[in-house]
């Protein structure tokens, strides 16, 4: 078999920029490399020709206008926009804001920021399968409540939110609070579309979708018109919402990648979802004690979450040295706790630390599915052989029964 | 974050993975560690006068936790149970090059090493 390796089955952190992207964007580096605000030359003409071509298809791609599309340096900046600048240009109405346990950090670490700041924050749990539900949310909203953030699919286990419900219920509920949402992950992998959604504002990036890093956008409904107080100040460009001379050639890869993801999502998803099957089946096949990590219906095509019990996470990873893969343990962060997205799921924490994510993409193959699901087997089927937890389990020993000593 | 070479050998070739039986009276187990926590070590040694003449480990860890219970089982086999109990996890964390985020890996090997010796010692009478 022969199969290139390192083989990269993390496309939740990033995905490899798509080749005819970067035909796209080449130009933009070499003679087109004006400045989109140069308004009294060809040079910047080209660029903003570029530029608003770009917004037309990232606009598309979610369902909004051009003129609906805020430039960013990436989603974090989107989200850190939407939120902070909500908060502060909305401080009138209200102060409190609803968001969802597992959502990324850029959204929960603004919330703890607004927190600081004054504001209330509702930090909704998740059902067991990963999802929250209209009822959750509707339920929530209180008379100062301005704006509800969730995320339309989650990074970790991949699972999908019910958003055009979500939108309705809080449309429904008290029709002036603002509905955000981090559509990083869902844009261009699932249907998203902020019309049916209800939504007001949505944080996209070029890096997730085979686009380059470094550019994001902000999508601002304009009818009816949300407001933001910009957060970085200078020469007032993108309405002035966010100022800073314009990242074209990422920009003209952005355009070029949602273009990509709009008009082969369907068959991509088909696709992934095809791998992603194959490689669950042939895991669950071959080693017992599998455990799937969040809704397997309400899920992200190209994801894979599960936890094998009884082998650490960080450990496995290290026996799949060819294969780039993520995982929830304690031991690949820097904090030493297993993911709080399995937490929220009420994982226990040992099998968090047993968890893997595949995060399979527009360029794997079936022949590395099958080199990744043979290694895995492998190293697993290795690595219980090493586990005193697999033995004791064998022996017929109930793990709960132990003392366990408490230190971390 | 890289692993050291000596980390990944111990990874790729563990020593010494196994189980002795745990019923027999010259052989002591140390259970250290919790599976919430990702870490657990299971060390345990044989000792014939005085001397562990056998040790063996099984780890549910990361590379580096492995590692550090397979290098123990290395260092102690041959050593008098008096020499073992002064093992210090700093020890295996040089040996080892630890970075500091692992540090607790060697911490828990010198742990399983001494309650390993602890439960030898009790089925004996404390002797030894």
């Amino acid at each position: 078999m022969a199969v290139k390796v390192p083989i990269f089955m993390d496309n939740h952190s990033t995905t490899p920029v798509d080749p005819r992207v970067l035909d796209a964007m080449l130009p933009f580096f070499r003679e087109d490399f004006g400045n989109a605000a140069s308004r009294n030359h060809v040079f910047g003409w080209r660029a903003e020709k570029a530029v608003e071509i770009a917004r037309e298809e990232v606009g598309k791609l979610i369902g909004a206008s051009a003129k609906e599309i805020v430039w960013t340096s990436g989603a974090t900046e989107s989200i850190n926009l939407a939120l902070k600048g909500a908060a502060e240009f909305y401080k009138e109405k209200g102060n409190h804001f609803i968001t969802g346990q597992t959502e990324h950090k850029a959204t929960l670490d603004t919330c703890k920021r607004l927190e600081k700041e004054g504001c209330e924050v509702t930090y909704l749990p998740v059902r067991s399968d990963g999802i929250i539900t209209a009822e959750q949310v509707a339920a929530a909203i209180k008379p100062t409540t301005i704006m509800v953030a969730l995320m339309a699919a989650n990074n970790e286990i991949g699972t999908v939110n019910p958003i055009n419900e979500i939108g309705a219920a809080i449309k429904a509920t008290k029709k002036d609070v603002l509905f955000f949402v981090d559509a990083v992950q869902a844009a261009g992998k699932v249907p998203f579309d902020v019309t049916a959604g209800k939504v007001d504002l949505a944080s996209v990036s070029a890096h997730k979708i085979y686009g380059p890093k470094g550019v994001g956008a902000l999508y601002v409904r304009r009818k009816p018109r949300v407001r933001l107080v910009e957060q970085i100040d200078g020469g007032g460009h993108e309405r002035g919402m966010r100022s800073g001379t314009l990242n074209v050639p990422g920009i003209v890869g952005f355009g070029k990648a949602a273009e990509l993801a709009r008009t082969e999502m369907a068959q991509e998803a088909e696709k992934l979802t095809a791998l992603r099957n194959r490689l669950y089946s042939y895991l669950t096949t071959n080693l017992k004690e599998v455990h799937l990590n969040g809704s397997w219906e309400h899920r992200l095509p190209g994801n894979l979450n599960v936890s094998f019990a009884y082998v650490e996470g960080e450990g496995l990873m290290m026996a799949l040295k060819d294969v780039a893969v993520s995982s929830g343990s304690a031991c690949t962060s820097a904090s030493l706790e297993p993911s709080y997205v399995l937490r929220a799921l009420g994982v226990g924490e040992e099998m968090a630390h047993s968890s893997i994510r595949f995060g399979i993409g527009r360029f794997n193959t079936e022949e590395e599915i099958d080199y990744v699901g043979k290694h895995v087997v492998e190293a697993v089927s290795r690595l219980r052989e090493m586990s005193p937890l697999w033995e004791m389990v064998q022996e017929g020993v109930d793990l709960k029964s132990i003392q366990w000593a408490a230190e971390h | 974050m890289a692993y050291s070479d000596k980390v990944i050998d111990h990874y790729e070739n563990p020593r010494n993975v196994g189980s002795l039986d745990k019923n027999s009276d010259n052989v002591g187990t140390g259970l250290v560690g919790a599976p919430a926590c990702g870490d657990v070590m299971k060390l345990q040694i044989k000792v014939e006068d005085g001397i562990i003449t056998d040790a063996k480990f099984k780890t549910f860890g990361c590379g580096s936790a492995i590692a550090s219970s397979s290098l123990v089982t290395e260092w102690v086999k041959g050593m008098s149970v008096d020499k073992a109990m002064e093992l210090k996890n700093s020890q295996i964390a040089e040996e080892l090059n630890l970075p500091p985020v692992k540090i607790h890996c060697s911490v828990l090997a010198e742990d399983a090493i001494k309650a390993a010796i602890a439960d030898y010692k009790k089925k004996n009478g404390n002797g030894a």
